[in-house]
């Protein structure tokens, strides 16, 4: 990490370490779950360009798996997490098999599409409890000994999950695997001239992916303990791209933020009901039209190193 | 009476029509859907709102001004199309520049709106839409019951299905919108008014989805979210079609719905999915689509 960087992170550490000091715990747990999920969007569609519309699919399935394996099959808590990540990397493994075929605007369409088979599936399958979901799904102890029903036992598992998984974000984009991520964002034509086998590249990334949202969507189904539709809806596949966009496509922190702040104003403005959509679609056109950096992207653009700010589309 | 592989065959044909008609939606969106992507390189995520947008338009007509049904046919699309140059004209012209993903993300956006707007409104029940008096009953051909509004959808849907092909394919107008979609600089310099013809282009496209909004609002109840659900299918007709080619999308929406009535009737659980499952199955043989150019 360079210092900016090794900075930053460490300040916003001490600021998770001493938040549930302050701030409501589960309101923050919420808050690192969906980063979590965001920072794993966005080692996809910030640095290999590919932005995939269904993500749901794996944060919900995942979420899913973890509630029943804990409430019916007794396992802790840290196992079942451990299944989510599985669940989410191996539908992952078949989805992005499928959508890697196509470029651009058909990724997208195909991922979203594929996502709702497992949204219907979720409807249907008898294990998943339709409309109710899988409610008073129990904390357990992690590895036997942490009471995760205590409120900040469970807070600090939550967080080492995230910055484990903010670690292996960053990690994964810059190793030597990473580099030739970006290299297929920016030319994958060239890429493949090079020699590189692009597809295995971006297959790997998609997996890796999606098993960090799966991480997210298990371990927000115990925060919660209940793992419902809501999550393999395609609404949350936009809403994960809402919060990326936010904090800006492409930048390490970006993500973080972006949750931080999606996740704030819909607390603030649930009692608002279907407002919240209409100021989300808003928030949507105005970051696509004026704002195409994010929070982090513009801060690093006007602040950072000369060139350290992605550069918001454009090819 | 006889049975078709242990099926009645008033259920058969009875799903088979179902089919055909949500065939014809399938067509027309798509169609919509390729003809604005041909030219402004974008995918119009707003098309699922502007198709509830179209219904809505009827519903109020009737409602508040007593306009019948034919004319919701006509001002349904004039209304939503002239919203969408709105768009295009304000907001969708900026990102042409960009990278197409852009477009996604602000139409996406933009669906929201106006689907939050409309729930806001009016509340997510379906609201009742009563079948014109001319095309109420129906006949009585043997073998099933046809109703002559769903025979007036397939036809209707048809005829405009194959006016709008008619137009790219065989007239001069349509030679100079292929030819902008191949090159738009080229035949810019040829003195024509290129940017004035995606702004119609993109107006035309959104009155579709408007007029089948119209034509589906006896059929399925006005409610603000009858699009939000049906625009993801028909993304997948567009990605198993392929995008290339105007016929393409309108025999893939046509058999498509099809095949899903008939998944109906032999493995009701299926239904739902079919059309994504077969978008997977084309994706591992053919990935460019049935109809499309490898991109």
């Amino acid at each position: 990490m360079d210092r900016g960087t090794r900075i930053t992170f460490l300040a916003m550490v001490a600021l998770l370490v001493a938040a549930p000091y302050v701030l409501y715990p589960v309101f923050l747990m919420k808050v690192l779950c969906f980063a979590l999920f965001a920072c794993a969007f966005n080692l996809l569609v910030g640095y290999v360009g590919l932005l995939s519309f269904g993500h749901a699919a794996f944060f919900g399935s995942a979420g899913y798996v973890t509630a029943y394996t804990v409430k019916m099959w007794g396992l802790p808590p840290e196992l079942g997490i451990l299944l989510g990540a599985v669940t989410g990397a191996a539908l992952g493994l078949v989805i992005g098999w499928l959508a890697i075929r196509r470029q651009g605007i058909y990724f997208a369409m195909i991922t979203l599409a594929l996502s709702q088979i497992v949204f219907f599936y979720a409807v249907q399958a008898p294990w998943t409890g339709g409309e109710d979901g899988i409610q008073s799904v129990p904390r357990g102890h992690l590895f036997g000994v942490v009471d995760l029903q205590r409120p900040l036992g469970m807070y600090y598992t939550v967080l080492a999950l995230f910055l484990a998984g903010f670690l292996l974000v960053y990690r994964i984009i810059h190793s030597p695997f990473g580099q030739v991520l970006k290299a297929i964002r920016e030319n994958e034509p060239r890429t493949v001239s090079l020699g590189y086998e692009t597809d295995r590249y971006k297959l790997l990334a998609f997996v890796l992916s999606a098993m960090l949202a799966g991480v997210a969507g298990g371990t927000k189904s115990l925060v919660f303990q209940l793992a419902s539709l809501t999550d393999v809806q395609w609404q949350m596949s936009g809403e994960v791209v809402l919060m990326t966009l936010v904090g800006g496509l492409g930048t390490i922190f970006g993500p973080v933020v972006g949750a931080a702040v999606i996740v704030t104003m819909q607390n603030y403005l649930a009692e608002f009901g279907s407002w919240v959509t209409i100021i989300q679609g808003f928030i949507f056109v105005v970051c696509v039209l004026t704002f195409r950096r994010g929070i982090v992207g513009e801060i690093m653009g006007r602040f950072g190193p000369k060139g350290a700010a992605p550069t918001g589309g454009g090819h | 009476m006889f049975e078709l592989l242990g099926i009645p065959p008033q259920a058969l044909f009875g799903q088979l029509l179902i089919g055909l008609i949500n065939g014809a939606f399938y067509a027309m969106l798509s169609l919509g859907l390729a003809v604005i992507f041909g030219l402004l390189n974008i995918i119009n995520f707003t098309h699922g709102a502007q198709y509830m947008m179209g219904a809505f338009v009827a519903y109020l007509s009737l409602t508040h001004l007593g306009l019948a049904y034919w004319w919701a046919l006509l001002l349904a699309p004039i209304a939503v199309g002239l919203f969408g140059i709105l768009l295009e004209r304000t907001m969708l012209h900026r990102l042409y520049k960009l990278d197409h993903l852009y477009g996604l993300l602000l139409t996406f956006g933009l669906a929201l709106i106006v689907e939050g707007f409309f729930r806001n409104q009016y509340g997510s029940s379906g609201l009742p839409y009563s079948i014109p008096a001319e095309l109420r009953g129906g006949y009585n051909l043997g073998f099933m019951f046809l109703p002559t509004y769903r025979a007036w959808v397939v036809v209707a849907s048809v005829i405009v299905c194959f006016g709008t092909w008619f137009v790219i394919e065989r007239t001069k107008l349509g030679a100079y919108l292929r030819a902008a979609t191949e090159n738009p600089t080229l035949v810019q310099a040829f003195g024509v008014n290129v940017p004035r013809m995606v702004t119609l282009t993109y107006g035309f496209g959104v009155a579709l989805a408007a007029f089948a909004g119209v034509m589906a609002a006896p059929i399925y109840q006005v409610s603000p979210l009858m699009g939000a659900n049906l625009i993801i299918v028909v993304f997948a007709v567009v990605v198993i079609g392929g995008m290339g080619s105007i016929l393409g999308a309108i025999v893939t929406g046509f058999g498509l719905g099809v095949i899903e009535g008939l998944t109906k009737v032999f493995y009701p659980e299926a239904s739902n999915t079919v059309i994504f499952v077969i978008m997977a199955i084309v994706l591992t043989i053919k990935p460019a689509g049935l109809f499309g150019r490898a991109t």
